[in-house]
């Protein structure tokens, strides 16, 4: 086995987050509806309708494309595929064939010091197709539903170069291309539910072969559902592939299934087969151009990449990995930690205020960090974390502002006159304070003496207590050592 | 009061206006009409009598408030082609008997806006492929003015019921000449405006490229009326124009004083019927008469429209049709298996013409042909673009026959395609530069002995 190199290229089709399908204005997201309810004349083919481009599509397209460094066509338009199947209402489906919305292009699987880099063919846009679904009745006749509720969904290819080399290596760069897709805000990346679907090209040569640049027939394995269905896949076909030029055969240029319950890869089509597409430019719609204002406006718009946030948060701010990787989770969760990074530079402060109660807030509400659609305005969970850091405000106050703020959007300092929440940080207001609490607890205070410092945590925290949780915790802190006659 | 149907619309306007006439009135003429001489001329598939009283009804309920358009109350009959929402819509096709839409073409919602009354559906060609409506699935319409002659086509049934008084107007569709050619044979005025001029949607399209919805009518001002109503940007048509839409009934005020009137030379060609070349002679005689200036030019790449223009619209054809399966609307029929059903249901609903360009355009998009075929006509079709716009740097208007013969006996070209092909010689080339084009009486009076013969006249975008 060791005799062979084993060349791999993958194509994934996403689809993608917009709110309407790709050239109608029906919803996209059609998951549990019922069957042929997403559906309008357009998508369902009818005689006479029309195409219109979904600019949000287009738009998405090129992010993926740039963010996987590609090159974007001054002009590009979309061609009729033809081919007659009962899941093609149109008879063709529209996709990008000629002039991809991104070509060129690369992205790196390794790491910064060490770089793997796999080219990007082509990124390009399509509609997907209705769905089909073979049934057998009672009395055993057997027919097929069509339901059109995915028909015209946007759907985006990325095909790249036959240049990874281990099922390793192909599942790194699946892992990379779903994060990319993900923190771009454009894909969800499910693969149970078909919103993402992955199929790998593969084939095995000699090193001589390498050498030469000699490619061997490839097989194409369809309709892999998860990473690990890849990677087994691709193990078990450079293993077959390798025992059948090993007893002298040869592999025949096929597209394949994985078999899940055997373990095994399973012909479907032979390359004798394969269909002519007939392809000729889509004549309902003009050309698409986009000018290099277009582009950079949208590469403006790009979140930064992901990696370079995580490592940005790391060596300029100081944050360890585990926090820097959460705040990186998405683009408008590291947006909002930048905002109020302006506001609060104590970014320590403000990370564990996100991380901990606000987290935790947005988590009891239901909420999620993809937009910042219901957030407070981050100035002002900046003000609160910078009033924390201050002392102005005690971390159980903190606790009780956050679900106000999130409420009523007002500021920090309106939520606290509402509820009436103060610091009590002035000595003569504290003292009489804890003289109560070190009188109505003589047993800590003599363990304290005695040497038992845990029990110091104990009185801080009846002092808390007999302020509701007011009392600022640097002079309370100062304040009961000095009575108490222990250093801190 | 059947005379009332023989107005012209302008004239059927003014008489809703001034109240000599209701709309109601009006429109029970036509259908009278309709009534006497539908037997002979068949131009429509349906007539919508409940329909059209019920749009006079609610036309005279605006006429009586004021500010209606000049549209408002008059009946005209829409190529059955063009989707009328609830009224079956066949494209002249068994594959689309009893379909019915549930969505109003643009251009109907246009003519809805004004209060037009729909008398009904006009016979075609199938899905618009033909130039004598004898491809039509239900019936032949016969040219009014010679009832054993063909009236042209596809928009046949439209030609025919505006000449025959059983409509003021009629909507048709021309990809290659099926507004003109059918005008010409039935001495009405049609239209075929700019490429993008008026919105397809909702218009079953035959040749994406080149189809195009315009006007028949009995007056040059009439079709200049009908247009101003249906043109206009469509935001559902991404190739409809933006451009604002002027106002053609005053332009029709013009005259045709220093007009630069190019003449090509290589449309009058051997094998035109004398009468087809005296009558055009005339016609540019009678304009050089008012002031228009004659220029003879060339359009070289002519010869190559025909072959040109028969790549491309079956390559687009092919897939245009491929959504008829009969499986979300439309006729279907049973089969042991899937692929069995496709080629029954389309075996069976489609006719010999439209299979004959299926399988053309098929064949022209085919590996190994697609860059002989459909990539050589898309360069033609480049050259013959400039070949018009060259010319329009010396002239301003382009005058030829629309049709290189009279009407045609029934029967006489259903035998030999090309022969059907090349009735449509003259037409075709316009449409492949995207251009505008109208088709007017050349003979110099009317005769119902007759058929006519028409001038066309191209003009810039
Ligand atoms: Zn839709």
């Amino acid at each position: 086995m060791s005799r062979y190199e084993t060349v791999i290229g993958i194509e994934v089709h996403t689809q993608l987050l917009t709110r309407s399908k790709m050239f109608c204005g029906c919803p996209n997201d059609y998951a549990g509806a019922e069957p042929n309810t997403h559906v309008c004349p357009v998508c369902l083919g009818a005689p006479g309708m029309l195409p219109v481009v979904n600019e949000t599509a287009l738009r998405y397209g090129m992010m993926a494309a740039l963010a996987l460094n590609c090159t974007i066509p001054e002009f590009s338009w979309f061609e009729r595929k033809n081919y007659p199947y009962p899941d093609l209402v149109k008879g063709f489906q529209l996709t990008q064939y000629s002039y991809p919305i991104g070509s060129h292009g690369q992205v790196n699987i390794g790491t910064d010091a060490e770089p793997l880099r796999v080219r990007i063919n082509r990124v390009h846009l399509e509609e997907d197709t209705a769905k089909n679904t073979h049934v057998t009745n009672a009395a055993g006749e057997s027919y097929s539903l069509v339901d059109c509720n995915r028909a015209g969904v946007p759907l985006m290819e990325i095909v790249t170069e036959p240049d990874m080399h281990s099922p390793d290596e192909a599942v790194a760069y699946l892992k990379k291309l779903r994060d990319i897709l993900v923190f771009l805000g454009i894909a969800n990346g499910r693969m149970d539910e078909g919103a993402m679907r992955l199929e790998a090209n593969i084939s095995v040569r000699t090193p001589e072969e390498a050498e030469a640049g000699v490619l061997r027939p490839r097989c194409e394995v369809k309709n892999l559902n998860s990473f690990e269905n890849v990677r087994a896949a691709l193990v078990y076909e450079v293993k077959r592939q390798a025992q059948v030029y090993d007893r002298g055969e040869r592999v025949r240029q096929v597209t394949m299934g994985w078999d899940l319950e055997h373990g095994r890869t399973v012909v479907q089509r032979s390359k004798e087969e394969a269909q002519d597409y007939r392809y000729f430019p889509e004549p309902d719609l003009p050309p698409l151009r986009f000018t290099a204002a277009e582009v950079d406006a949208v590469r403006a718009g790009l979140p930064g990449r992901r990696h370079e946030i995580v490592s940005r948060y790391q060596q300029v701010l100081g944050l360890d990995a585990y926090r820097a990787e959460l705040l990186a989770q998405s683009p408008a969760f590291a947006a909002y930690f930048d905002a109020a990074l302006a506001v609060c530079p104590q970014a320590e402060r403000v990370a564990n205020l996100l991380l901990g109660d606000f987290m935790a807030e947005v988590n009891d509400r239901r909420m999620d960090m993809e937009s910042t659609a219901g957030l407070p305005p981050a100035a002002e969970t900046a003000e609160l974390a910078r009033q924390w850091e201050a002392g102005e405000v005690t971390g159980p106050q903190v606790k009780q502002l956050l679900p106000r703020l999130f409420d009523t959007g007002e500021g920090v300092e309106a939520a606290k006159a509402a509820l009436g929440i103060r610091v009590v940080g002035a000595a003569d207001e504290l003292t009489p304070i804890i003289e109560d609490v070190l009188a109505a607890n003589a047993d800590a205070v003599e363990k304290v003496r005695a040497g038992q410092d845990k029990v110091f945590g104990f009185l801080v925290g009846q002092v808390m207590k007999a302020t509701r949780g007011q009392a600022d915790p640097g002079t309370l802190n100062r304040l009961l050592r000095e009575k108490l006659g222990v250093a801190g | 009061m059947s005379e009332l149907s023989a107005l012209t619309l302008e004239q059927a306007a003014a008489g809703l206006r001034a109240r000599e006439f209701s709309s109601v009135e009006l429109t029970q003429a036509v259908l009278d009409r309709i009534g006497s001489v539908e037997p002979d001329v068949r131009a429509y598939l349906t007539v919508t009598a409940d329909e059209a009283l019920t749009n006079a009804r609610a036309a005279d309920q605006r006429l009586r408030n004021g500010g209606a358009s000049l549209l408002c109350g008059i009946p005209g009959g829409i190529k059955d082609l063009i989707a009328t929402r609830g009224i079956q819509t066949t494209a002249g096709s068994r594959i689309l008997e009893g379909f019915k839409p549930p969505y109003n073409a643009f251009v109907i919602e246009q003519l809805r806006r004004d209060g037009y009354v729909l008398a009904g559906k006009c016979n075609l060609d199938e899905f618009a492929m033909g130039s004598s409506t004898e491809n039509s699935a239900y019936q032949v319409t016969h040219n009014p003015f010679a009832l054993d002659c063909v009236p042209g086509g596809s928009s046949g049934g439209s030609a025919a019921a505006v000449a025959a008084e059983e409509a003021f107007f009629a909507l048709g569709t021309d990809t290659g000449g099926s507004i003109r050619q059918p005008a010409s044979l039935c001495g009405v005025v049609g239209l075929k405006p700019t490429y993008g001029r008026v919105s397809r949607w909702g218009v079953i399209a035959m040749a994406s490229s080149l189809d195009q919805v315009g006007p028949l009518a009995r007056t040059v001002r009439d079709a200049a009326i009908v247009l101003g109503c249906i043109a206009g940007r469509d935001e559902l048509d991404s190739t409809s124009t933006t451009r604002p839409v002027p106002d053609y009934l005053s332009a029709c005020e013009r005259g045709v004083k220093g007009l630069r009137v190019g003449v090509p030379k290589e449309y009058f060609i051997d094998g035109m019927e004398p009468a087809v070349e005296q009558a055009v002679r005339a016609a540019i005689a009678e304009l050089v008469r008012q002031g228009a200036v004659p220029v003879e030019i060339s359009l070289p790449h002519t010869d190559y429209a025909l072959p040109t223009y028969y790549v491309i619209v079956p390559c687009e054809v092919s897939a245009n049709l491929a959504r008829f399966d009969g499986i979300r609307y439309g006729v279907p029929q049973p089969g042991e298996t899937m692929w069995e059903a496709y080629a029954n249901t389309r075996g069976s609903g489609f006719g010999a013409e439209v299979k004959r360009r299926i399988m053309l355009g098929t064949y022209a998009l085919s590996a190994g042909y697609h860059d002989a075929y459909y990539v050589q006509a898309q360069k033609v079709r480049t050259l013959i673009k400039r070949d018009f716009e060259e010319a329009f740097e010396q002239v301003d208007v382009i005058a030829c026959p629309a049709s290189p013969s009279t009407a045609f006996p029934i029967g006489a070209k259903t035998e030999d395609p090309v022969q059907m092909y090349l009735a449509d010689i003259f037409t075709l080339a316009i449409p492949l530069a995207g251009l505008p084009a109208r088709a007017y009486e050349a003979a110099s009076e009317w005769s119902h002995s007759q058929c006519r013969e028409r001038l066309q006249v191209g003009g810039a975008q």
